[in-house]
């Protein structure tokens, strides 16, 4: 029944009233007075220096790509274990299997050398 | 550019409407987050639940001078953080208003030397003025509530 959906529709007509008076009205009565100190760069009020574009050693990428890869491992642990009794040994060699699987990526990744930071 | 420094003063709209603004503003003054010295710790405490800053609605301290409308100056300040002082004041969007905490804040107090400014209002003007070395939570809150008297009989041309 489409009238049961009536409190989602009266919930998006109140954000959309809301939002559009929450933008509406400070705009009409909130007073604006630029300076160049207020528009520049807020830097827990120290003067600002440089531009935002910076380089960065791309060794932080290899870092978070291995961190996700490994971390993801330990997502899947957390199901496995809940169902874990119910799975029996079948769960276990399965597990046992996939933790393999990337155990030989990470002597991989050791021998070639991607965890050395230097 | 608001509407401040367009309407008529006097009419009834007008002076509606400035109460209708003041209101909100004055349950909203939302601080700083900026702490100088140890009174900072005891603005800290006035906004844990005991003290309960929140009911002032002053509860929201902003970590960006863009979102804040009240700048507690907790704690003395020294000749080199009063350019920092005078710079956030500065990024603050108008209304704003000033509260300086505790004896240093208001006239430097038992730092009568070189190194510290002699008052907040050497560099920024001030609303209301905290006594106290450091002062309890209660005058905070009583300092909060005499600044929203203040808020509350603002008129738009004052700061048009």
């Amino acid at each position: 029944m489409p009238i049961d959906y009536l409190p989602i529709l009266v919930l998006v007509v109140v954000a959309l009233v809301f939002s559009v008076l929450a933008l509406l009205v400070p705009a009409l009565l909130g007073p604006r007075r630029p300076t160049a100190v207020k528009l520049s760069t807020y830097e827990s009020g120290k003067i600002p220096f440089g531009t935002t574009g910076r380089r960065f050693p791309v060794k932080y990428y290899l870092t978070a790509v291995l961190f996700i890869l490994f971390d993801i491992e330990v997502i899947f642990l957390y199901p496995w274990a809940v169902v874990f009794k119910k799975l029996k040994l079948f769960g276990l060699i399965e597990m046992g299997v996939f933790v393999l699987i990337l155990l030989v990526g990470y002597f991989y990744v050791w021998r070639k050398g991607a965890l050395e930071w230097d | 550019m608001g509407l401040e420094s367009r309407l008529p003063e006097g009419m009834v709209l007008t002076t509606t409407l400035e109460k209708l603004v003041n209101w909100s503003r004055r349950y909203s003054p939302w601080p700083l987050t900026f702490g100088l010295a140890c009174c900072a710790i005891e603005m800290m405490h006035t906004g844990v639940s005991r003290h309960d800053i929140a009911r002032f609605g002053a509860e929201a301290f902003r970590a960006s001078p863009r979102q804040a409308d009240v700048m507690i100056v907790a704690g003395r300040i020294s000749q080199k953080m009063a350019p920092v002082v005078k710079r956030l004041y500065e990024q603050m969007p108008e209304p704003k208003w000033v509260i300086a905490m505790g004896a240093c804040a208001s006239s430097g107090g038992m730092f009568n030397n070189y190194a510290i400014i002699q008052g907040a209002d050497k560099i920024i003007p001030v609303d209301v003025y905290v006594p106290g070395c450091p002062p309890r939570p209660e005058a905070l809150l009583y300092a909060i509530t005499r600044l929203q008297r203040k808020i509350e009989q603002e008129k738009f041309k004052d700061r048009a």
